[in-house]
């Protein structure tokens, strides 16, 4: 780990969250991102320092919204909530415990968190108990991460539910399938790191259900609704770009010795290393850009301009790339296309497509 | 995503500019659009912060709700949106025309219908949840609003619904319609930014497209075409005027924040206009009126619903009414990929490049070929075709063409690059084929699978008797003062 830490520079991991790791396992391919995320480097810091800051912000009055709604969902012991498990899993619960995992202190929260669940899982009895702030932990490339879900995980009669708390509407039963499918993927996050506790605690994994609750305000007002959400597909595809993942000890293997993204702050914290090095520096981990980054990764638009530079057909978006199968310059495939280059071996069939297809663009637009 | 999109965005890259992908606009363009920018408050499902509204691309209408979560400020903003919204729908709704149908009672059509334009799909649904939260509001009982507000629901409703379906042109959102017809050097995620969209499309002078595209991407100098705001906006304006609101709601606050959201607005609305300009340069579609007639038919059906008092919309729909949407909007599809192929080479080259199209010259023909004996004997003219195209039809197919309307062919066979066709529709009555009716050696031709034929709607029970397996026979709906009470916060 101590080159992972070279790497970083002298600043402390930045923490790994379920959207960070949601989002790595949509592009497994992408070294950059895995060896950045490995060793906690700064993203968001590194991204600006470069010049190419994310386009990501959030509007206050979002994060107001958010956080009332969570007060109110958790407040009181999580009664709110309370009342929409009893009615969504249509349970007789009397009683429920609640447990704030954030009492004790940070650096104890992970091994608190593997006692508390130890002990829910041993006693089976059928009181009912909510988790919340707990902290998993989770293999990723063969680097441990810790997810620090703002979730709760509630337990009844030895079951475990992951409560995922949103704040978009569901109206009328139906919500924005794109919010509700990043809700699903990153509660996946959390049942993967939940069964994998289970396990190494030598419980049963599928104790932790494939079922996660997802609670939205309900219509136009505040007032939360829950609803099941089957997480199997995701969880499938997540432990699938899992193991296909490089393992992250392989890849920083090959990068050259010495090597840092560190950004030499200042005894004040600001960067001192010369933007055009730290680039320099970056273009030793090859990324894999595709335009879906530009909502999820930290150093899109860095990868963007490099991709731009290069002339990468990744910038068109991943069906143009599909459709060009194999060929990664886009003067490339327009000289394939006009007949200016030979096709190599494999790129026959690409080569006689986009001949063809220019052929009758020219004869329709002549 | 075909090649040929492909193609055309790998040219736009080296061009810089974006390029064609259709020769003809495929959706219908108003005399005299509405256009409609809404945005919405940043984490609230349907808060609208303002709007910029009219058909005046100089006089545009600014609305503004000074406190989106101030109940009865968001009505007076509906109300306000009545006011412009309403005149002109029903202004449409006067002028009919009796259209004679085939084995059926005439009836009466508009003339014209309005089209409203909105700058992207987010904006669409938008316009929905306006519609959602205001069709079911009252005005009598609890929490009464203007009269205007449950009628202007409901057409928002219906034209988000409509927008929904392939090929109608009552609601339109702008970003969709331009990438139908141009392809840009960029990804078709970033093609959802108007300003990047068109900055492709027709960059400024002295800059290419990819400039213009990322100088668009800034948000000081392009504010996002809603209904999301721009978050640095939010934080840095937006809210310290609300507050400045809250804490004296004076003329002089209110106009603060209208004049806030007039700088974001107004980039939008002038690149609306734009947007509108570039369209209306190409040429139409020759199957676009039959569209707009649809649409047209359409809007008189919904304009009788309302003048008879039929109740909003439900919130969703029964089992029955389910599969009927279903199965039209599936109809609409297919009706609209063939019609688009039809009207436009270019789309057809897409076909072609399947396989499933040929476009060649005729090489030979027959037209006084005769199929049969006696009474049966049927006039089939033969027609050979040479084409380079990669041609997937196995014989026995039926085939239309674009260049004569009616016209049928089966493929026979292929022999040495030609392709035999027997033509079975389209000759006229006569004992020998209409003159023109079999194209002739020399000419170009373009043959194809896809056809347009008239679908019948699918065969289902009336709602009353939806079977049990369906929830059986859904509810009436009656109006309650829960539904005008319903929270809007």
């Amino acid at each position: 780990m101590k080159r992972l830490d070279a790497l970083r520079g002298p600043v402390p991991p930045r923490a790994h969250d379920a959207r960070a790791v949601a989002a790595l396992a949509a592009n497994p391919g992408c070294a950059r991102r895995a060896v950045l995320d490995a060793a906690g480097v700064d993203k968001d810091g590194t991204a600006r320092h470069l010049g190419f800051p994310a386009p990501f912000g959030q509007s206050q009055f979002a994060i107001t919204r958010g956080n009332v709604f969570e007060t109110l969902v958790k407040e009181n012991g999580c009664a709110e909530l309370l009342r929409l498990m009893r009615e969504l899993l249509g349970l007789p619960v009397a009683q429920v415990g609640y447990q704030d995992v954030e009492n004790v202190g940070s650096h104890l929260r992970a091994s608190h968190t593997r006692a508390l669940i130890d002990r829910a899982a041993r006693e089976s009895e059928d009181s009912a108990v909510f988790y919340d702030h707990p902290l998993f932990s989770l293999e990723i490339a063969g680097h441990t991460c810790y997810l620090e879900p703002d979730v709760v995980a509630f337990q009844l009669g030895g079951r475990f539910h992951i409560v995922e708390i949103k704040s978009f509407a569901v109206i009328d039963g139906q919500a924005e399938p794109e919010k509700v499918a990043a809700a699903a993927r990153q509660a996946a996050v959390y049942v993967l790191a939940l069964r994998t506790l289970m396990a190494e605690l030598g419980h049963d994994p599928g104790r932790v259900s494939h079922d996660v609750v997802l609670v939205c305000p309900e219509n136009f007002a505040n007032r939360p609704t829950a609803t099941l959400l089957d997480v199997r597909r995701q969880l499938a595809v997540l432990k699938r770009q899992l193991t296909r993942m490089t393992r992250v000890d392989r890849l920083v293997e090959d990068l050259p010795p010495g090597l840092t993204f560190s950004l030499d702050p200042d005894s004040e914290g600001v960067p001192t290393r010369p933007a055009a090095e730290l680039a320099e520096a970056l273009a030793r981990v090859p990324a894999r850009y595709a335009p879906d980054c530009l909502s999820t990764c930290d150093m899109c638009m860095f990868c963007r301009d490099e991709a731009r530079v290069c002339g990468s057909t990744d910038l068109l978006g991943r069906q143009i790339r599909d459709q060009l199968g194999g060929v990664s310059r886009m003067t490339e495939a327009l000289a394939l296309a006009e007949g200016t280059a030979e096709p190599a071996g494999d790129q026959e069939e690409v080569a006689r497509l986009l001949r063809l297809a220019n052929r009758l663009r020219q004869e329709c637009l002549a | 995503m075909s090649a040929l999109t492909a193609l055309a965005r790998l040219r736009a890259v080296r061009e810089g500019v974006a390029q064609p992908i259709a020769t003809v606009r495929h959706c219908h363009l108003s005399d005299r659009p509405m256009v409609f920018i809404p945005l919405r408050m940043a984490g609230e499902a349907a808060a609208p912060l303002g709007a910029m509204v009219g058909t005046d691309p100089e006089h545009p209408r600014l609305l503004v709700v000074p406190q989106p979560r101030n109940r009865d400020l968001r009505f007076a903003f509906a109300a306000e949106l009545a006011e412009v919204l309403l005149p002109y729908i029903e202004g449409f709704g006067k002028t009919t025309e009796t259209v004679e149908k085939r084995g059926g009672e005439p009836y009466e059509r508009c003339l014209d219908a309005p089209q409203i334009l909105v700058p992207n799909r987010p904006a669409a649904a938008f316009t929905g949840l306006l519609g959602r939260s205001t069709r079911f509001r009252r005005a009598e009982g609890p929490y009464p609003v203007h009269p205007s507000v449950p009628l202007l629901g409901r057409w928002l409703t219906y034209f988000a619904d409509r927008s929904a379906q392939p090929g109608s042109s009552l609601l339109l959102a702008v970003t969709e319609v331009l990438g139908t017809h141009w392809a840009t050097g960029q990804s078709s995620l970033e093609d959802a930014n108007l300003a990047a969209l068109l900055g492709w499309i027709d960059p400024p002078a002295g800059m290419d497209g990819r400039r213009a595209a990322q100088e668009a991407e800034d948000p000081l100098l392009w504010p996002p075409a809603g209904p999301a705001t721009d978050p640095g906006f939010d934080n840095e304006v937006l809210a310290p005027a609300i507050r400045a609101y809250e804490e004296a709601p004076t003329s002089r606050a209110v106009e603060r924040i209208a004049q806030a959201l007039r700088s974001q607005l107004e980039p939008a609305w002038r690149l609306m206009w734009r947007a509108v300009e570039l369209l209306r340069a190409l040429p139409e579609g020759s199957r676009v009126a039959g569209r707009w007639e649809v649409d047209r038919g359409s809007f008189t059906r919904f304009v009788e619903r309302i003048a008879e008092g039929a109740p909003p919309q439900a919130r969703r729909d029964g089992a029955v009414s389910a599969a009927a949407r279903l199965a039209g909007l599936e109809r609409a599809r297919a009706g609209y990929d063939v019609q688009r192929a039809y009207d436009d080479p270019l789309v057809m080259a897409e076909y072609r490049l399947t396989g499933e199209a040929f476009a060649g010259v005729v090489t030979g023909a027959e037209p006084e070929h005769f199929e049969g004996e006696g009474r049966s004997r049927k006039l089939r003219p033969l027609i050979r075709v040479r084409t380079d195209d990669p041609v997937r039809l196995a014989p026995g197919t039926a085939v239309g063409s674009p260049d004569r309307r009616g016209h049928g062919a089966e493929v026979l066979g292929f022999a040495e690059g030609e392709i035999l066709l027997k033509i079975t529709k389209g000759m006229g009555r006569g004992k020998v084929p209409a003159p023109g009716s079999v194209p002739e050696p020399g000419e170009r031709v373009c043959y194809t699978s896809l056809t347009d034929d008239f679908q019948s709607s699918a065969a289902l029970p009336d709602p009353e008797n939806t079977p049990w397996t369906h929830g059986g026979p859904p509810q009436e709906y009656v109006p309650d003062d829960d539904d005008a009470q319903e929270e809007w916060s």
